[in-house]
């Protein structure tokens, strides 16, 4: 079942890219001038989430798997072979075994989520995913009674990914949630953005996109994915567990321990672009924070 | 003659006005570039690394200066100054796009500084440099005699400290402030050979 969540912008509000671009520039323009102040730009954000250009969405990026640098996966995420491609779901379900992309794609329905999308960086973008909710795929394979926690891992391919030749981290990628929170309606796979296949360098074909949680969550082309009964380990976190906790949900008042995340910088406004402050949950409070009633969050961070 | 000498002979017919212009010249170009796109997505962060960068080599290039005289016998001594004001014009414009493109909010200023440990380092860095650069003309030399020589031993705690801000802000394990930190010790403890195994030119 589709459609559970609705954006505050729905797929009537989608304007087409060109469009959004001179928005986009009229708005610098303004905040050139100082006419918008801190409080206004956040407060504008807040009203109406303006996705950010296709250039922005696709030529920065994290993907350390083609290089660390942030125009690197831009560059080198074309020599990565995306078909065939198939997920292999394994561990407490019912129907274990590797599902191939189109057969997957055959039976979700795909629907348009804008999103903030917040790095660990402290800085961030907003996107119109297309995708299907994690949680119909999950009933595809029929989770066991048992099942606590969702491991997701990357792609490993060292011939196509000059990265990992580099022990930046511990290859190949992974990632995990907490049951609950993979089967939350916000928490899509996203096969698309702005209506297109989505870039190799975002995570073609398939990728987790959890809004609420910093970035580095949201894992990219998947090739597995288990069910298990214990938290299942996180790359950052085993890179460096003092920095980077299992649940890193996005929240202003817990630092990064080496730097602040009360605000962050929406890319796209160049030279002009200001910090803006950070919010709880990323904007998605009312929908999540009752995932962690009760959960000590600086503890759990 | 030999090639050192016939670059030393070059060397001293380049007045250091042209040295200033050269290694200047990034800095019209990075603010072209970030106007224009070249930067890449977020402008203000690649133009900060760039001059922060480029601070680190000018000033990885005057830790060269002696070790390149005392083993190869090429002579750059009259560049010495020069790289060092050309590292703290470097260092100050890396400090102006944080303070006030990057950050921007007073209030996370000062806790960054405070709280923020490669802050703290970069910062302290820059205050060290502050009385390097001051004392970096003729006049200084004179007035403060022996003292100066001292004084600016400061540079090589500044060059630890700058490679230091470096590493600690980079996230996994990054080889580009592995090598400068290498770099830059490997020079200090090149300071340590026995003089005996040095050049005389």
């Amino acid at each position: 079942m589709a459609h559970r969540w609705k954006n505050t912008l729905t797929e009537n509000d989608v304007t087409p890219e060109g469009v959004y671009m001179n928005r986009r520039q009229l708005m610098a323009g303004v905040a050139g001038l100082g006419l918008v102040g801190m409080t206004g730009a956040a407060q504008a954000q807040e009203d109406a989430l303006q996705p950010s250009a296709w250039e922005d969405i696709t030529g920065y990026n994290n993907f350390y798997e083609f290089g660390t640098g942030k125009e690197d996966p831009a560059r080198n995420a074309h020599m990565m072979t995306t078909e065939p491609w198939s997920v292999q779901i394994d561990g407490m379900v019912d129907r274990p075994g590797a599902y191939a992309f189109e057969d997957i794609m055959a039976k979700m329905s795909i629907e348009e989520r804008i999103y903030r999308f917040r790095c660990v960086e402290a800085w961030s973008m907003v996107i119109p995913w297309n995708g299907f909710e994690l949680r119909d795929l999950l009933e595809l394979a029929g989770v066991q009674s048992g099942g606590k926690y969702v491991a997701f891992e990357t792609l490993l391919r060292p011939e196509e990914m000059p990265g990992v030749s580099s022990p930046v981290l511990d290859w190949p990628y992974v990632e995990g949630l907490r049951m609950d929170e993979a089967v939350h309606p916000l928490t899509i796979m996203a096969t698309g953005i702005y209506g297109k296949d989505i870039p190799n360098q975002n995570g073609a074909p398939l990728r987790l996109v959890v809004p609420w949680k910093y970035g580095f969550k949201s894992i990219k082309s998947i090739v597995r994915i288990t069910v298990t009964d214990e938290q299942p380990p996180t790359s950052w976190n085993k890179s460096n567990a003092r920095e980077y906790g299992f649940y890193s949900n996005v929240n202003p008042n817990v630092d990064h321990r080496r730097w602040s995340q009360a605000t962050e910088r929406l890319i796209g406004g160049g030279f002009l672009s200001r910090r803006q402050p950070t919010l709880m949950f990323n904007g998605y409070e009312d929908e999540v924070a009752a995932l962690y009633e009760g959960m000590d969050l600086v503890k759990f961070n | 003659m030999s090639l050192v000498d016939q670059f030393n002979g070059a060397a001293r017919r380049v007045p250091t006005w042209a040295l200033y212009i050269l290694c200047l010249i990034p800095v019209p170009w990075l603010l072209y570039q970030g106007q224009t796109g070249g930067l890449g997505r977020e402008p203000i962060k690649a133009l900060e690394h760039a001059l922060g960068e480029i601070a680190l080599q000018l000033l990885i290039i005057g830790l060269c200066i002696t070790p390149l005289r005392q083993f190869l016998g090429v002579n750059l001594m009259k560049f010495r100054r020069t790289f060092g004001m050309l590292a703290f014009t470097y260092v100050f414009l890396h400090l102006l796009v944080w303070l006030f493109l990057d950050v921007g909010i007073v209030s996370q200023i000062w806790a960054d500084i405070v709280k923020r440990p490669y802050i703290t380092v970069g910062m302290v860095a820059f205050a060290l440099m502050l009385p390097l650069a001051m004392t970096s003309n003729n006049w200084s030399v004179r007035r403060l005699g022996p003292t100066w020589r001292t004084l600016h031993r400061l540079t090589y705690v500044v060059v630890v400290l700058g490679g230091l801000h470096f590493l600690l802000l980079t996230r996994g394990i990054q080889l580009e402030p592995i090598l400068y930190m290498g770099a830059i010790l490997g020079l200090l403890v090149l300071r340590r050979v026995p003089k005996r195994n040095r050049v005389t030119a």
